[in-house]
């Protein structure tokens, strides 16, 4: 396989294990003010994500740290035409992850609700961006001949984008709360297990809308050819099966079935890019590609040699933090958040 | 308003805050981790409490450094598109390499450590911290990596149409002498962060006589033999760096002493008060010799003048002004060098007094060990601004002038730059009066705090 065809993968895969993993703290931030009534009941839905999303967040730092690595272009292009949205991203994540740290610190109750409130809004913000950017990228913004963004921030919030966010939104809240199914008990648990119910129906609703737009806005479709293989159909049959398995019980499948949607999402809409990074509406040629965009061999492959040690690595010791806090939370639990 | 000024200003903001934070938790994380190793090895309550407590303030500070982490590393594509695209073939792989070696091991051992007390052996939890203490100053050498390829680029070529620089050579990059004489600085910059303010704070609980006497004693001895041995490597390790400088970057250090004129042996200037567009002293009290001493160990030696430089500059890279703000190199270098001075003096006070077994300090000693803190904080600050400013024209030394680097205004208008600065600094503020506020919360409230 060629390096950059390779990297392309490996950004896609970052960005996938980013939406999976912070796509389920998002959605417990989301929900936290709603399921959490009182202040011992928010803390241990704070606590079910406390030892992880710090360590989910680096996903994103990796994604952005290899895309500028192997694909500068896609870095340089993509970051400062999307400013205004970044800033506001950025503004988001700052806020919910000083939240966590910070909410319990004082005990004064407008404190804690001003943080958790914080972590609320830092999470939807952040959660509708994402789907907002990577609808964007997929149906094309203004990218001139040199590379550069010609549009201005109101090209980002067109319809279709705006759909995709609501989706993302619907989606990862539907994740976070199956994952609050999975690591509560009691109230908290029955309260998680209403609401992911509830949030199932218009996250369906959305995806399906979405889908349909996506064959109006784009050429994913296209791209992908009359059989689209087995991915997007497994994603779509995936988020299908949640309301089912959350009627019986069986939360982790349902938390399972969550995961593949958003993965298998995700890889779509990476399937249906390739080999472009970021279409330009203007002009098909002057879309960023992985050719026109990418490093140098050499930079690849020593990019290629560094991955193949490390990411094993971060997956075997991650994995094993999970392990280690595989119990559920409960209100009685000890309490670092 | 002019893009340039607009996003240099940003990124002086974003990265001085993101600075304040940082060499704290470079610090205060090695510190923990030895209490916790004194803890699992002599099983003394006593330690346990206090990795609690100073645990407990590194949080409070390392979740500010991290959120304003992701700030710097998008902001290079944000503000500077010019300069990702000319460099990212080389300055973003110690990037990513940051983020899955340093970053990944740092954040998860870090949740590790703050949930898993009860759920993992002494040993393993006190191997948690250890391991964010290396993830956190990993992260400071390979950010230092891609940061020296700025001040003395190494390991490539340019690409054949010009419009980029190329890797050729990963162990050059990684071996630049660059990296081997700012890490050692930094590292012992956050040394000597943790260490004073662990001085300080338990100096104040000394004086105050609050509860667990002993154990403020402990870390006072700790801090102090900690702040000393950061303090004389910081020392050293500046020394060896500006030698270094002097051969890469002589207009760096030419400004940062307002020398004029070449000069053998060269004089040290203690204050000047300088004329930039006459390029002329228009006062100056000067030691003679002593740059020279400091530049190359000896009292022989010619130092080379800001005149001198700008006309060699001009030959070798065409017509232009080569020279940066003298005013902020001379002073900010003042500044850190003053400071480390004071530091040295005050923690060899400090290692008096607990030769001396002396824990009674008089006002004036305890004000001087409470207010030492912010000392680490000025060097740290004033040396990024030196060795930043005093790089100007260039954003890459000798490649890539930093009004080359910056993100079109067509793609970045004034006005959005205008608007992510003041979000930017509201934000800021509010989490610099949030952080000070639990802090000090917490640094009063003593050791028995329990959550």
């Amino acid at each position: 396989m060629e390096l950059q065809t390779l990297w392309f993968i490996l950004v896609a895969v970052l960005f996938t294990g980013f939406f999976f993993l912070e796509g389920f703290d998002f959605g417990v931030g989301i929900l936290l003010p709603f399921i959490g009534r009182e202040d011992r009941e928010r803390r241990a839905i704070i606590n079910t994500i406390g030892p992880f999303w710090d360590g989910n967040e680096v996903w994103l730092v990796t994604a952005g740290g290899a895309m500028f690595a192997a694909f500068p272009h896609w870095y340089a292009t993509l970051f400062s035409g999307f400013y205004p949205a970044l800033i506001l991203m950025l503004a988001a994540i700052i806020f919910r992850g000083v939240a966590f740290e910070f909410r319990s610190k004082l005990e004064h109750p407008s404190w804690r609700n001003f943080w958790d409130w914080s972590i609320f809004g830092g999470s939807a913000i952040a959660a509708l961006l994402w789907g907002v950017a990577l609808a964007n990228i997929i149906r094309g913004v203004p990218i001139d001949a040199s590379m550069n963004y010609a549009g201005g921030f109101l090209n980002l919030l067109n319809p279709y984008a705006l759909a995709c966010g609501i989706a993302s939104l619907l989606i990862f809240t539907l994740h976070g709360a199956v994952f609050l199914t999975l690591k509560t008990t009691g109230e908290l648990r029955l309260r998680s297990m209403r609401a992911a119910k509830n949030v199932w129906v218009p996250a369906v609703i959305l995806s399906v809308v979405f889908m349909i737009y996506t064959y109006v806005e784009t050429d994913l479709y296209l791209h992908l050819g009359i059989n689209p293989g087995i991915i997007p159909v497994f994603s779509v049959l995936a988020l299908l099966s949640v309301k089912t398995l959350l009627d019986n019980n069986a939360s982790g499948w349902a938390f399972a079935m969550t995961g593949v949607a958003i993965a298998f999402s995700t890889a779509t809409i990476f399937m249906g890019l390739y080999p472009r990074v970021l279409v330009s509406s203007l002009n098909p040629d002057w879309s960023l590609t992985i050719y026109n965009a990418s490093s140098s061999p050499y930079t690849l492959g020593i990019m290629s040699m560094v991955a193949l040690i490390f990411v094993p690595l971060v997956l075997l010791y991650q994995g094993w933090s999970y392990w280690v806090f595989r119990q559920r939370v409960t209100t009685d639990s000890h309490h670092e958040y | 308003m002019d893009i340039l000024f607009l996003a240099r200003l940003q990124f002086a903001l974003t990265s001085v805050f993101h600075f304040f934070f940082v060499p704290l938790t470079l610090g205060l994380s090695i510190f923990t981790a030895i209490l916790e190793t004194a803890w699992v090895r002599t099983g003394n309550e006593k330690y346990l409490k206090l990795v609690q407590f100073w645990g407990r303030l590194f949080l409070i500070n390392f979740a500010v450094g991290v959120v304003t982490g992701i700030v710097m590393e998008f902001q290079f594509g944000m503000n500077w598109s010019e300069y990702s695209r000319f460099v990212g073939d080389i300055f973003g792989v110690p990037l990513a390499i940051e983020a899955l070696l340093a970053f990944f091991m740092e954040s998860t051992f870090l949740g590790i450590w703050i949930f898993g007390r009860d759920r993992l052996p002494k040993a393993v939890h006190a191997a948690s911290i250890w391991l964010v203490a290396l993830g956190s100053n990993l992260s400071a050498l390979w950010i230092l990596v891609a940061n020296s390829f700025m001040q003395a680029p190494v390991g490539f070529k340019m690409a054949a149409d010009g419009s980029r620089a190329e890797m050729t050579d990963f162990g050059a990059l990684l071996f630049n002498p660059n990296v081997w004489k700012q890490f050692p600085h930094v590292l012992a910059g956050g040394i000597v962060t943790g260490g004073f303010l662990v001085i300080a704070i338990s100096t104040w609980h000394l004086m105050k006589g609050t509860r667990d006497r002993d154990a403020f004693i402990t870390s006072m001895k700790f801090g102090t033999i900690y702040a000393f041995i950061g303090t004389i490597f910081v020392t050293m390790a500046g020394h060896t760096q500006m030698q270094h400088i002097m051969k890469t970057q002589p207009m760096k250090v030419a400004a940062a002493e307002a020398l004029w004129e070449t000069e053998n042996p060269a004089s040290f200037s203690l204050f000047t008060i300088g004329n930039e567009e006459k390029l002329e002293d228009v006062f100056s009290i000067r030691i003679p010799r002593l740059l020279s001493f400091l530049a190359y160990n000896s009292f022989e030696g010619e130092v080379k003048g800001i005149r001198e430089l700008q006309e060699e500059y001009e030959l070798r890279y065409g017509p232009g002004s080569y020279i940066p703000s003298i005013i902020t190199a001379y002073w900010s270098f003042r500044l850190m060098v003053g400071a480390g001075t004071l530091m040295l003096l005050v923690s060899i006070l400090g290692l008096w007094k607990i030769a001396k077994e002396d824990y009674r300090f008089s006002p004036f000693i305890g004000a001087l060990f409470f207010w030492s803190m912010l000392l680490p904080w000025i060097a740290n600050s004033t040396g990024w601004i030196l060795a930043e400013m005093g790089r100007q024209p260039w954003i890459v030394f000798g490649l890539l002038k930093t009004e080359q680097a910056v993100t079109p205004a067509s793609v970045v208008s004034a006005g959005e730059l205008v608007l992510s600065i003041t979000v930017f600094t509201l934000l800021y503020l509010m989490l610099a009066a949030a952080d000070l506020l639990l802090i000090r919360k917490y640094a009063a409230r003593g050791l028995e705090a329990g959550q």
